[in-house]
């Protein structure tokens, strides 16, 4: 009973705490650019705006644009669900293991490139055609590294391998650092960050996300961008907590937990500051550029599965 | 009991042929008597398939027809059950979409009679391929159903294309055909017999079985639509009438993989892990290429004929992994491979044919086949777009699907490729699952493409634009597919279930611990390895969904207004400013060019001052390379070898009388 107490608790800190991680970045690189940052609250603000403005559809949006902001949410936080944020070890891990969660997020990218296409403006299209094309590659570079993590603990269950990895203690094998590299490249990809995309932008060269929900409004864009947040902190959760496993919670205890969340502060906030320091220095790239970038990824990822292959298994 | 049901099946497809003789004098008996003898034979063959799978016995029987010294020997064990259970349900599925669709036939010059009587014999085939016990009934039936689909596919023969489609099946068909009987040759040379019993016992050497085996592979592949086999399957396949295509892409490849699984683990038994790195490797190209041409398709039943090819490829893929574990003496690992392989087998069948069903009613009620001149049939077509939604969900294997489950259970197998001693087959496994991956995501590609184009957005012509309502039988057929889909996909343990029987049955070894944890876990390997709840993510999906929709619902305003899209200040947007099927796969086309041979044309004319361009047209042609590397060169050796022997005709009497003198002599010669 506690197992699912502190589980609703996580996913309520997941969902609750996505627009955080996004600000604090956002505030990082305004220092660093010497400008002024926004508050801490505004993308509360922001949501609590889109969510009481009345939305504005196109006249010939069908039910597949209405629903879809909705699905695509549920698929984040079922993806947000399964991701360990504090504890490990809970009772809603079993449901669904990393395979589970590649498809969570194939749910929401269907859904999301759907609309896009649905009001049939040149827009949603284009958005929805490099999406798809850049996901192509981004999937199987985060399932390579799925495998590289699942052989070396010999499960496919999120909760598992990081009980693995806090168990064996920090060894520095070829396998988990190739593997951590092609999860960054992955996980900037994925959350459509600097330079794959540009969530502060809407200029029409380049933009990818910002193209599929252009047609959106009120409250059904407040549901698809509190969905790219959610999204931005589970592959944040995941990079922290896979590589860095430490200070998780393995019981359930107060202590145990008021540690789990610190740590989980901590780690995404130094996480956050990484992220604002390589938007910083690196400019984006175009759109075809993009394929090479995560064939980089994929074949680093390749090589963690071929390192443990080769130099782990048996040894 | 069973065996009633399955030859009541046979006997009422037959009869279903036999009625439709009548149909080029009154043409509703093709809706009134035929079809409904159709969905009786699907039915009693379902029915005959779940009794049999569900109790795991064998049956065994012979019909007083055949060679006087070999009677037809029928044999229905937990292998032909499944097969016969998705001929059943796709059966049942089109003989209620066919009547509403053959309607507009009734008035036209083809010959009903034609479609009728050949469905019914398509049908009789296949059902008795896979209740087959010896090699002669078999090669009948299999000869039956590739001879009655070619004259299916040659339905709409006043186009020349079709006919050359027709064509080439044929001739596929019966190299595919020869190389089958040249296995059973070897077979029963071993172990002298046609009856398979006899192939069973047989002593076969490795290297006679990896002989039969290469044959039988290439056999069943050629059916299947393996690469670089399988040209024929997106030119014949889309040419038939749709519930034709649902039947062939859905049944019809699958009745080859029923060959191969018969063959390969139960004729011959000893299986050799180099048999299945082949498969594993024909598997993982067949599957990347066939997803990366149907990318490229702007007809929409030849994306859903290759998309098949690269279902079949991720079948094979999955039985390349089985025969690599079972060849190494891991019989567990083994049985979730072929469980993996079977229950995707079962979930191509469906949502393929819902799919096909779907395009049916699109090109029924549009009279269009072209991606490039649908859209928005969504709000015109609603059950067809909803139920076709679910069909792309599945086969693009997102969870909770059935198409999803499939291909989780492979992953696992492929996950446990750390327990092989071999390590360049460690490497490899991992390795064909990236590339299941990359086929995955690049299906998801595929299918926005298709439902996109074809169900969002706005009218691309008239006729799209005026498409009405569909006959209710149509909706039902595609409902029912499109729930199967969802019960196999949301509760994946059933079938599990099921399908372990047949693991069981050809290797002794099911899966250990599947579905011990209860109706709500699936775990193929244990618990603590993996576990997945497809229920519970369903229930998931839609509370977080209403929890969603409750918060931020507002009560009582309205809430919604229509407003014109946003047209950056030019005016209008019209159809064709939408993005169409060419330009989504556009990024894709070029990063994979080197894959597809590509003809792009484009003409500019500029106005008198050479300032504006006027008009601008661009034409572009994505075709197969497998032509110009295989099929080409085979064509022009044999028009080579034909001429050069056809130097012996000399229309000279004397040659003639010389060539007989010679032979004679020849043949004395032998004779002394």
């Amino acid at each position: 009973m506690t197992g699912w107490l502190l589980a609703l608790v996580q996913l309520a800190l997941f969902v609750l705490g996505a627009p955080l991680l996004v600000i604090w970045v956002k505030r990082v690189k305004c220092f660093l650019q010497n400008r002024r940052a926004p508050s801490m609250l505004q993308p509360y603000r922001d949501l609590g705006k889109l969510f009481r403005k009345q939305v504005v559809l196109a006249e010939n949006a069908s039910q597949l644009f209405r629903m879809a902001p909705y699905i695509v949410f549920a698929a984040m936080v079922l993806a947000a669900f399964t991701v360990p944020l504090i504890a490990i070890q809970l009772p809603t891990a079993a449901i669904a293991d990393m395979l589970v969660l590649v498809g969570f997020l194939a749910i929401g990218r269907f859904f999301i490139t759907l609309a896009g296409m649905d009001v049939g403006t040149a827009f949603g299209g284009m958005g929805s055609s490099r999406e798809v094309s850049l996901s192509a590659f981004a999937e199987p570079a985060m399932l390579m590294v799925i495998f590289t993590l699942a052989m070396t603990a010999q499960s496919t269950n999120l909760s598992s391998v990081m009980q693995y990895l806090i168990d064996v203690g920090l060894v520095l094998r070829p396998s988990l650092m190739f593997a951590l590299l092609g999860m960054l490249l992955v996980a900037v990809a994925e959350t459509g960050r600097v330079p794959v995309d540009n969530p502060a932008t809407h200029l029409e060269l380049t933009m990818v996300h910002e193209a599929m929900i252009l047609e959106y409004s009120g409250r059904h864009l407040a549901m698809m961008e509190w969905a790219a947040q959610l999204k931005l902190m589970i592959f944040g959760a995941l990079v922290v907590n896979i590589f860095f496993p430490w200070g998780l919670a393995t019981e359930f205890t107060l202590v145990a937990i008021a540690i789990g969340i610190a740590a989980m502060i901590i780690k995404l906030a130094v996480l956050g500051v990484v992220l604002a320091l390589s938007e910083t220095v690196l400019a984006k790239m175009r759109v075809f550029r993009v394929p090479e970038y995560l064939n980089l990824a994929f074949l680093l990822a390749l090589l963690g599965a071929l390192s443990h292959i080769i130099l782990e298994v048996g040894v | 009991m069973a065996i009633d049901f399955a030859l009541a099946a046979v006997l009422a497809a037959l009869g279903s042929s036999l009625v439709s003789t009548a149909a080029h004098k009154v043409p509703s008996v093709l809706r009134y008597l035929a079809f409904p003898l159709l969905a009786v034979s699907g039915a009693a063959a379902t029915v005959a398939g779940f009794m049999v799978m569900g109790n795991g016995e064998v049956l065994v029987t012979t019909l007083p027809v055949g060679l006087p010294w070999l009677e037809w020997q029928i044999r229905v064990d937990v292998l032909s059950a499944l097969f016969l259970t998705i001929i059943g349900i796709v059966t049942f599925a089109v003989a209620i979409f066919g009547p509403g669709y053959v309607r507009e036939y009734e008035h036209g010059q083809h010959p009903l009679a034609q479609l009728g009587i050949f469905t019914g014999l398509f049908i009789t085939g296949m059902l008795l391929v896979v209740m087959a016990n010896d090699a002669f009934l078999f090669m009948i039936a299999w000869e039956l159903m590739s001879l009655s689909s070619y004259f299916l596919v040659m339905f709409h023969h006043e186009q020349a294309a079709n006919r050359r489609a027709g064509f080439l099946y044929l001739l596929m068909a019966h190299v595919g055909g020869l190389a089958i009987l040249l296995g059973y040759g070897v077979l029963a040379t071993f172990g002298d017999g046609f009856s398979f019993d006899a192939m069973r016992a047989a002593p076969l050497t490795p290297l006679w079985a990896s002989v039969a085996f290469a044959l039988t592979f290439v056999g069943f592949g050629m059916k299947a639509g393996l690469v670089p086999l399988h040209a024929w399957l997106p030119e014949a396949h889309p040419v038939a009438p749709s519930h034709i295509s649902a039947l062939m892409s859905g049944v019809m490849l699958k009745v080859a993989i029923y060959g191969f699984i018969r063959v390969t683990l139960d004729l011959i038994g000893d299986v050799h892990w180099g048999w299945g790195v082949v498969a594993l490797l024909i598997g993982s190209i067949s599957a990347l290429l066939g997803v990366l041409y149907a990318l490229q398709q702007n007809d929409l039943k030849r994306l859903l004929a290759y998309s098949s090819i690269e279902n079949i490829g991720i079948i094979f893929l999955a039985l390349g992994m089985a025969l690599v574990f079972l060849g190494t003496g891991l019989p567990k690992l083994g049985a979730i491979a072929l469980v993996a392989a079977l229950f995707h087998t079962f979930n191509h069948a469906i949502f393929k044919s819902l799919l096909f069903l779907g395009a049916g009613n699109i090109v029924q009620r549009t009279h269009e086949q072209n991606l490039e001149r649908m859209g928005g049939l969504l709000t015109r077509l609603p059950y067809t777009g909803f139920f076709f939604l679910i069909g792309c969900m599945s086969i693009a294997a997102l969870p909770p699907f059935n198409g999803f489950a499939s291909e989780w259970l492979t992953f696992q197998a492929a996950l446990q490729a750390a327990e092989l001693k071999n390590g360049v087959l460690r490497a490899l496994i991992p390795f064909t699952a990236a590339m299941l991956a990359l086929t995955g995501a690049l299906a998801l590609a595929c299918f926005v493409k298709a439902y996109g184009v074809a169900f969002l957005g706005q009218p691309r012509s008239r006729r799209v634009r005026h498409a009405r309502k569909t006959a209710y039988g149509m909706r039902f057929a595609q409902g029912l597919l499109a729930t199967i889909c969802v019960l196999a996909g949301v509760f994946p343990n059933v079938v599990v279930n099921l399908l372990d029987t047949i693991p069981r049955m050809l290797t002794g070894t099911g899966l250990q611990s599947a579905t011990t944890q209860g109706w709500l876990w699936l775990t193929p390997v244990a618990p603590g390895v993996a576990s997945y709840s497809a229920p519970l993510v369903l229930v998931g999906i839609l509370v977080t969904w209403l929890i969603a929709w409750w918060f931020s619902h507002p009560r009582g305003a309205r809430s919604v207004r229509r407003g014109p899209a946003w047209d950056c200040g030019f005016g209008p947007l019209g159809p064709t400013m939408q993005y169409t099927s060419t330009s989504f796969a556009m990024p894709i086309r070029r990063i994979f060019a080197p894959v597809w041979g590509i003809e792009e044309k484009i003409e500019r004319q500029v106005d008198e001052y050479g300032l504006r361009v006027s008009r601008l047209s661009h034409q572009q042609r994505v075709y197969d390379r497998s032509w110009a590397a295989l099929y080409e060169p085979i064509a022009r050796w044999v028009q080579f070898a034909a001429r050069r022997v056809s130097r012996l005709q000399q229309g000279n009497i004397r040659v003639y009388i010389a060539y007989s003198f010679f032979t004679l002599l020849l043949l004395l010669w032998v004779i002394s």
